[in-house]
């Protein structure tokens, strides 16, 4: 919130209401918010971790609110993002002229585990190989957002970003007739017109569209079926799924049925045994082939995950200027590549003020905060960078924004980031609003739902 | 040398497999050095076309049962006249960056074994240091049949000092690529020059990219680079990856195969 003098203008509406309905009143809400969670079955998975697999993401309350100037800010920098992440997967999977242009180095796009070398050539519908880019964003000061990562393979959490608002309508009604938040209901359908948008140029009429989900034991099939439920479209298993003549169907009860457009939430090892991972149980066999020659569309691209690499990270606003001609709107966070040899002496002398991460590492899995580490955690994290230097990247801590959470003793501030999801189709869309996850332990700075952290309902005012 | 071709993979499943679905690269392309005058596959006697080129330079065809089977011949068959071009392989359609076959994958990663291997092989430019190259392999690495698996990586190969020409191949790429190189595997047809007609497998060996000349071939199993009595059929960043024949099947069951090539001069 920053201003120690009160809450910031767009506030100020809830600050009122919360003054109002009172604390008391507001933590019996809560409860029976969770419960209505429960009650629809939306809970997240945590990998590695035990416990209970059907852990709740705390839900908190008070909503993360953009002004509408703000929004048109993190609006274009986001579209801007996912034109330019893109334009690199078809360069990439192209010519390389980023890497002729001596702005990335080879090896690190051609060596890269996420880049697929049978993707080489391949001419995807509308060039889009990402069509929903999660971006992830804080705030530091009044005046930037700053990127903390991008996600271009299948980001998750968008169900999240529908139920906290549906929530939030259904207890607190009278707060939205007071305040103009703007409707993030059209994602569903927006997400559609995307999808149909990069159907097969040979599609003609109306494409079909399918849901792949690995199924029921996937951390996040709720939100496969949600979505799918949701655009009206066949949720399908790999098993529902079979290839012939180089097209893809999909068994029905009428018959089988040409699917045109796969939104697939399998990772690009799994999708085909034929023509990746041999052993994977997951894939439809002949998939690739069928995409390959122009008679699906795999949403996301094999191959799309390069884009969002750590290592591959930092070069994003040289993306924006060299493929759009523009200053990137959103900045990246200040980052060492302990590849470079400077950089990784950087990393070592300073271990306890930065916060290392895996390059290929996700979901918060395998970092290290260096303020929260012990001395013998720091040093045992600086043998595995040693180890192997490449694998690492560091940035500092920030001093990230804090947004109004309620806790069992009132109101305080917590650490928050936001994911707005991006759709990239013929055109690029973004619903507004996204995904606030909030660090509910008091100082912490790690919002994954894995880790501790919870979510909150996204507001963006309208003008 | 026109070459007449016959492959045959015969693939056995007891009891039946319930499905069998596959991907082929059987399919020769042209290039200065090759054409293909004549080509056929089939599955069960059902001819096969290829669905897609592949821009690393290989056309793939899809198979699949609809029933259970008990049994699978793939033939590949055909005629494929080639001329001497001292190794060197141009006109190749794709167009696939050279950087990207400086990839490791896991049946190629470099040991400190494939490192000292490339070190030691010194010449005044990089197509010396690949001839050195390829001649230390066929010194080292003793061509042993049935010696290694399809899982043999390079580094154990040349551990072990003993091979097939799949060894032979993954280790020179291992090495070339450690001094940033690009290589890749090539499967193929060789007709050995003692017989008019062999029976065998197919053969592989490798090929690097160097700077001013472009894809050039070696064959350390060998010693020479490919000659007019070698046809190229497809290729990869490994032997996996240059697999002619992918299967997929589904079912328990136990798998056999046989494979026969049949390789002679044809009639002119």
């Amino acid at each position: 919130m920053g201003d120690p003098a009160g809450p910031r203008r767009p506030y100020r509406n809830v600050a009122r209401w919360i003054e109002k309905t009172g604390i008391d009143l507001l933590n019996m809400r809560r409860e029976e918010a969770e419960a209505i969670f429960r009650r629809i079955g939306i809970t997240f998975a945590v990998y590695g971790e035990g416990g209970d697999p059907e852990r709740l993401i705390p839900f908190d309350m008070i909503p993360r609110i953009f002004s509408a100037a703000e929004w048109r800010r993190v609006s274009a920098g986001v579209k801007q993002r996912a034109r330019a992440l893109n334009a690199f997967l078809y360069d990439i999977y192209h010519r390389g002229e980023i890497m002729r242009a001596g702005i990335i180095p080879e090896h690190l796009v051609y060596r890269n585990e996420a880049f697929l070398p049978e993707m080489i050539g391949v001419e995807p519908p509308g060039r889009v190989y990402s069509h929903i880019v999660g971006v992830d964003i804080v705030r530091t000061d009044a005046e930037d957002f700053l990127v903390l990562e991008d996600n271009c393979r299948t980001p998750s959490g968008v169900s999240y970003m529908l139920e906290n608002r549906e929530i939030m309508m259904r207890m607190f009604p009278d707060l939205f007739s007071r305040a103009k938040v703007e409707p993030v209901d059209t994602y569903p359908d927006e997400l559609k017109k995307s999808l149909a948008e990069v159907a097969p140029p040979a599609c003609k009429g109306d494409p079909c569209i399918a849901l792949l989900t690995p199924g029921p034991f996937n951390s996040a099939y709720y939100e496969h079926s949600y979505l799918a439920d949701l655009m009206g479209i066949e949720l399908v298993e790999p098993g529902d799924l079979f290839v012939d003549e180089g097209k893809v169907w999909m068994r029905t009860t009428r018959g089988p049925q040409q699917v045109d457009v796969i939104y697939r939430r399998i990772d690009d090892d799994y999708i085909d045994p034929l023509a990746f991972r041999p052993d994977s149980m997951l894939g439809v066999q002949g998939l690739f082939n069928a995409y390959r020659a122009g008679n699906v569309t795999l949403c996301s691209a094999p191959g799309a995950g390069i884009a969002d690499d750590k290592a591959i990270y930092i070069f994003v606003p040289d993306m924006v200027r060299f493929y759009l001609g523009e200053e990137p709107i959103l900045k990246n966070v200040q980052t060492w590549r302990c590849a470079l040899q400077d950089d990784c002496a950087h990393v070592l002398d300073n271990l306890k003020d930065l916060v290392v991460k895996e390059v290929h590492g996700s979901g918060g899995y395998g970092m290290l905060v260096g303020p929260k580490a012990t001395k013998e955690e720091r040093k045992a994290y600086a043998e595995r960078i040693k180890a192997d230097p490449d694998n690492f990247i560091a940035q500092p801590t920030l001093n990230l924004s804090t947004s109004p959470t309620m806790g069992d003793e009132g109101l305080s501030g917590r650490h928050v980031d936001f994911r707005p999801y991006c759709l990239v189709g013929a055109e690029t869309r973004l619903v507004p609003g996204g995904l606030t996850r909030v660090a509910l332990k008091k100082g912490s700075l790690v919002v994954n739902s894995s880790q501790g952290g919870g979510v909150k309902d996204t507001w963006v005012l309208s003008e | 040398m026109e070459h007449r071709i016959r492959h045959l993979s015969t693939y056995s499943y007891d009891p039946a497999a319930l499905r069998v679905a596959l991907r082929l690269k059987l399919f020769p392309v042209d290039h200065e050095g090759q054409q293909v005058e004549s080509w056929k596959v089939t599955v069960n006697d059902e001819e096969v076309s290829p669905l897609v080129f592949s821009d690393l330079g290989d056309r793939e065809a899809l198979w699949s049962s609809e029933d259970a089977l008990d049994q699978l011949t793939i033939t590949a068959e055909g005629i494929v006249s080639t001329r001497e071009t001292n190794g060197i392989v141009r006109g190749m359609p794709g167009f696939a960056p050279p950087g990207i076959y400086i990839r490791e994958t896991e049946l190629t990663e470099p040991d400190e074994a494939i490192r000292a291997l490339m070190g030691e092989a010194t010449g005044d430019d990089t197509l010396s240091r690949l001839h050195a190259l390829m001649g230390l392999i066929h010194e080292r690495v003793k061509y042993l049949t049935g010696s290694t698996s399809a899982r043999t990586t390079a580094a154990d190969a040349l551990k072990d000092g003993k091979g097939v020409c799949q060894d032979h191949a993954q280790l020179f790429i291992a090495a070339a690529r450690t001094a940033e190189v690009p290589a890749r595997y090539v499967t193929g047809y060789l007709q050995m020059e003692e017989e008019t007609e062999e029976l065998l497998e197919t053969h592989a060996w490798a090929e690097a990219h160097v700077d001013g000349i472009g894809w050039v071939g070696f064959d350390p199993s060998h010693n020479l680079c490919p000659t007019e009595r070698y046809v190229r059929l497809c290729s990869g960043l490994d032997a996996f990856g240059a697999s002619p024949i992918r299967g997929n099947v589904l079912g328990e069951t136990k798998e056999s195969l046989e494979v026969s090539v049949a390789i002679g001069q044809s009639q002119q």
